[in-house]
């Protein structure tokens, strides 16, 4: 393709993973405790997407990256620090108070209605990138009902590789059951790629992309204003997800002996 | 689950964020520090971490592995930064808070990471601050990290001034490196020789060139100077054995040999010919002058990072210590609290944290007023050349012009008319800042590092026995050992003391020293928790002990303030220092709280860091207070000599019969009588007649009023205490360990 691909990636911010991460009630609501006070990374997942978007990039000249991202604006500023010394990329920020507990659907119009929103941005060239999953509590369907809003109909999840093809199709790999792969021929743009992985390492950080992107980072973050999300979901109960350490010091055991305990254990999960 | 709503009294409840301390620092309002913090951070808890936990300080070879980290160090963006954006550098103007909060970052992992970072900016800075254009354009062109597409390996170079002993170290006056004219045909450059041997070079291993420190062999060059030296220059360039060092083992340290021939244009600054003269523009200790009063300052803020760096694991060891064990279930005080649940383990935990923070606001307050003081340093030389004025004393007399109203300025209120007035003049606000920065920069290294390793001890021993192995979270056994060389290297305490005792006599900075007071109290007034009121007391105490020291003498009539009396001077320089420290962590609690107010990602948790910090910066104050206290009082007594039971002593006593017949005209006089001579003219069982105070009573009185400034320090340390003993950490450190 001549002109490039006109890349969106779509990001939410979660807690640092090494953080203890503690549900309480916020009025009806739950959130985690201390949330705003604990160190802010940009979703992994969602960090892939855009490592692949910023590769894709630089290898499709006239290509161009955009990352939105709904969150405290706050917050995204202290991980854009950080993010925007990794790859290329203008930032479309919103303001709002996202979080593991938002409604996925609101969080997918605000998404939309900011990339409708995004001066110069091509339909026809647009790849919409995302996380297939999220390091929060995900609903696993924000890129899905994003892509619904857009009106892509191509859309993809769990996807691990994307190539583009010499006759400009995209061929898709999509992570299935046991560790395979569905490969899909797209035609091309407009698509959905919700990421799983993706096979690129975190790029080291690299500043003068970091001075480079914070020229257009700050004024935007500057420029957005607060909104708000309808909550259309009603909690429960919410609790992080169960772990259990179990040690014991053995000795003098075969690989094949270990093997077999640990598949009994996983059995009886 | 909890329920939010269920609101405790606000405490803090979490690890200070990036944003705060970005608020605190001042740094708030520079992203290109912000983004610098972020990649330094990347580097030394990724593959400088990697290597520490993977055995990479157990050899004193420079290997692959290490030499690795100087190109982590290019792609971060690290060697970049102490250049200019046109020599490839990140951004335009002074450096030196940029250079510590890099060195914050490495060391907060490893010092020696740190050392062999900033090694290649030391070598450079003799370049930078006194070098010719030409040699800046060269040598930082040459050490650029290089960008895509370029084919070049990036110069590396070393700082050369320490000599083996009996030479150059504590004093940088006794040079045993040689240079000599080897050949001077007319109308061209001379050659030099130059002969020197190094002794703890750092970066040697590696390094292309070397800015070395030579004292001249031959009359026909005046003096002594630094010289560039390449390693390809004609001769023996040898980088010696690698030093057996136990500390910072992630640097290059060696001690070289050099015999080199190298045309005169390497001579750093440049030089004039006058009278078949070679005269160079600035003399070895010129240079290193203008260098180490920055690059000082990076060090101690090296040791600050290990401080910090050292509460989190201390806190979950403690926390962790019993779990595991049958009693220690799940829901129990040893299983949730572990070593929390003894108040010495809270209490020692927060005398260590208290000193990290207040070495941190020290060291970066040094580091902010070098980057306001660089610019100014420029437009001054610049006044020099146009008005033709050389040579330090030339200098110093055109600066002293102004030394007064320097003073005058310091004691305006702020909102007196005149401040503007004296402000527009550049030469006075140098002078200003100038006695400011010749302070803090040797306070921040001798006090940071030297208190500093003392604390790191504390930290080791917070974490049992687990301290002193190679498996202790956070590496703290070896940060005790690198805070070792921090206190030595790039001048040793003995050094900085010696500065001290004559910078902070100053009158320009004793009269900012006495502004500082009056803004403690007014602190003090308006955030009574901060310890800003003892703060304020002990430096009067400290200020009063000064100025007596200045105009008394000894029992023998030997004057006491004076240079060659270090038993005076320098612990009164130590003392200094604590106030110093403790001031400016108040100033940046009091910047926090006001601008973290406007931080929305701060909003949250902001009262309960404030409190917490308050409550540090009142357990620091309490702690310089009892030091400053303990120091001057040993001064302002220390030198008198005791009284003896002998006849002047006895004269000064009461007798008993004087006291029976006074009792009869004065009932109860007994009572008041503290030595009294018996009949027998036996003495109460003691060294002497109790000590005559006359001239003294103003020391006892601040002594006495500082004294009882310190209550309620206490109860701040438990707030304090019970603060850290509640507040969240994470589930594992963020580096390998």
């Amino acid at each position: 393709m001549s002109n490039g691909y006109h890349i969106v990636v779509c990001a939410g911010i979660v807690p640092d993973p090494l953080q203890t991460l503690e549900p309480v009630m916020s009025g009806s609501t739950p959130a985690l405790k201390n949330e705003m006070l604990l160190p802010a990374v940009l979703d992994p997942w969602a960090a892939h997407a855009l490592y692949e978007a910023a590769n894709l990039a630089a290898h499709a000249e006239g290509s161009k990256v955009w990352l939105v991202s709904a969150a405290p604006k706050s917050k995204l500023q202290q991980v854009m620090m950080n993010v925007a010394q990794k790859a290329a990329f203008e930032l479309v920020p919103i303001d709002a108070p996202a979080n593991g507990f938002a409604d996925a659907h609101s969080v997918a119009e605000i998404l939309a209605q900011a990339i409708h929103s995004i001066s110069g941005l091509d339909r026809s060239r647009l790849l919409l990138f995302g996380g297939w999953e999220s390091a929060s509590r995900g609903a696993g369907v924000t890129m899905q009902l994003i892509g619904e809003q857009l009106e892509i109909t191509d859309q993809f999840q769990g996807v691990d590789r994307f190539t583009v093809l010499p006759d400009g199709s995209l061929e898709i790999h999509e992570r299935i059951e046991g560790g395979r792969h569905l490969v899909s021929i797209c035609s091309g743009p407009p698509t959905v790629l919700g990421w799983a992985t993706g096979n690129l390492p975190e790029p080291r950080n690299n500043p003068q992309v970091g001075m480079a992107n914070m020229r257009t980072i700050m004024p935007a973050l500057q420029k957005t204003k607060s909104t708000s999300l309808t909550q259309n979901v009603r909690y429960l109960s919410v609790m992080p997800p169960r772990q259990q350490r179990q040690t014991r010091i053995v000795k003098d055991r075969s690989a094949e002996e270990i093997a077999a305990e640990l598949l009994e254990w996983i059995s009886q999960e | 689950m909890a329920t939010a709503s269920a609101v405790e009294r606000e405490t803090l409840r979490a690890l200070p964020s990036d944003a705060s301390r970005q608020v605190q620092w001042g740094f708030a309002d520079r992203y290109d520090l912000q983004l610098l913090v972020q990649s330094s951070r990347a580097v030394a808890r990724g593959p400088v971490a990697r290597l520490v936990a993977g055995g990479g300080r157990n050899s004193h070879e420079w290997t692959e592995a290490k030499a690795a980290l100087l190109e982590a160090f290019d792609q971060a963006g690290i060697t970049a930064v102490f250049m200019e954006p046109e020599e490839g550098g990140l951004f335009a103007g002074p450096k030196n808070f940029a250079l510590a909060l890099i060195a914050f970052e490495l060391a907060w992992v490893d010092g020696g990471a740190a050392t062999a970072s900033l090694a290649g900016c030391l070598a450079l800075a003799p370049i930078h601050e006194r070098g010719t254009e030409e040699q800046k354009q060269h040598y930082m062109k040459l050490a650029a990290p290089t960008t895509p597409g370029e084919d070049r390996k990036p110069w590396r170079g070393a700082f050369c001034l320490t000599e083996p002993i009996p030479y150059v170290g504590v004093d940088t006056g006794m040079l045993n490196g040689k240079i000599r004219i080897v050949e001077w045909k007319t109308g061209e450059e001379p050659i030099l020789q130059v002969e020197k041997r190094g002794r703890f070079i750092t970066n040697i291993g590696f390094a292309n060139f070397v800015t070395t420190a030579v004292d001249s062999d031959d009359e026909r060059i005046k003096g002594s100077c630094m010289v560039i030296l390449e390693e390809a220059d004609p001769g023996i360039f040898d980088r010696g054995t690698p030093t057996r060092k136990m500390v910072h083992q992630l640097s290059s340290t060696g001690d070289p040999i050099f015999n080199l021939r190298v045309p005169a244009s390497r001579i750093v600054g440049g030089y004039d010919v006058k009278d078949g003269v070679l005269i160079p523009r600035y003399s070895h200790s010129e240079v290193i002058e203008a260098v180490f009063r920055r690059t000082r300052v990076t060090v101690g803020v090296m040791t600050t990072a290990k401080l910090l760096s050292a509460v989190e694991p201390i806190i979950r060891y403690q926390r962790g210590r019993f779990r595991g064990a049958d009693t220690a279930t799940p829901g129990s005080v040893r299983y949730e609290l572990g070593l929390q649940a003894r108040e010495d383990a809270l209490h020692r935990l927060v005398d260590l944290w208290a000193t990290g923070e207040a070495s941190a606001s020290l060291g970066f307050a040094a580091a902010r007023v070098f980057d306001e003081l660089d610019p100014l340093e420029k437009e001054v030389e610049k006044l020099y050349a146009e008005r033709g004025i050389s040579g330090g004393k030339a200098k110093a007399k055109f600066l002293r012009g102004v030394a007064d109203e320097a003073v005058t300025l310091m004691q305006l209120p702020r909102d007196d008319a005149r401040r503007s007035t004296l402000l527009s003049d550049l030469r006075l606000r140098f002078v200003a800042l100038d006695s400011l920065a010749d302070v803090l920069c040797p306070a921040a290294k001798l006090w940071n590092t030297g208190w500093g390793a003392q604390m790191m001890r504390e930290a080791v021993s917070l974490m049992g026995g687990y301290g002193i192995t190679e498996d202790c979270p956070g590496f703290l056994g070896n940060k005790w050992m690198d805070a070792q060389l921090e206190a030595t290297y790039e001048g040793p305490e003995a050094v900085q003391r010696r500065q001290l005792s004559v910078t902070m006599t100053n009158p320009v900075f004793l009269a900012q020293f006495r502004e500082w007071i009056r803004e403690m109290r007014e602190v003090a007034s308006e955030h009574p928790g901060t310890g800003a009121c003892a703060l304020a007391t002990a430096m009067k105490l400290w200020l009063w002990t000064l100025d007596h020291l200045q105009h008394s003498k000894d029992a023998d009539g030997g004057r006491l303030y004076q240079s060659a009396r270090q038993g005076v001077t320098f612990p009164l320089a130590d003392a200094l220092c604590w106030l110093v420290a403790a001031r400016c962590q108040i100033v940046d609690v009091l910047r926090l709280e006001k601008s973290g107010a406007n931080d929305a990602s701060l909003a949250e948790g902001l009262p309960g860091l404030v409190k917490f910090m308050t409550d540090l910066c009142n357990v620091q104050s309490a702690r310089a207070s009892g030091e400053v206290a303990r120091i001057c009082a040993e001064l302002v007594f220390g030198y008198d000599r005791h009284p003896a039971w002998d006849e002047d002593g006895k004269r000064a006593c009461w007798h008993e019969d004087e006291l029976d017949a006074l009792e009869n005209l004065m009932p109860g006089i007994n009572s008041y009588a503290i030595d009294v001579i018996a009949g027998d003219g036996s003495h109460p069982a003691k060294a002497g007649p109790c000590v005559n105070c006359a001239g003294a009573s103003r020391f006892l009185s601040l002594h006495a009023k500082l004294d009882g400034c310190l209550t309620g320090s206490r109860l701040a340390k438990d707030r304090a205490a019970d603060a850290v003993s509640k507040m969240m950490i994470p589930e594992a450190l963020d580096y390998p360990a």
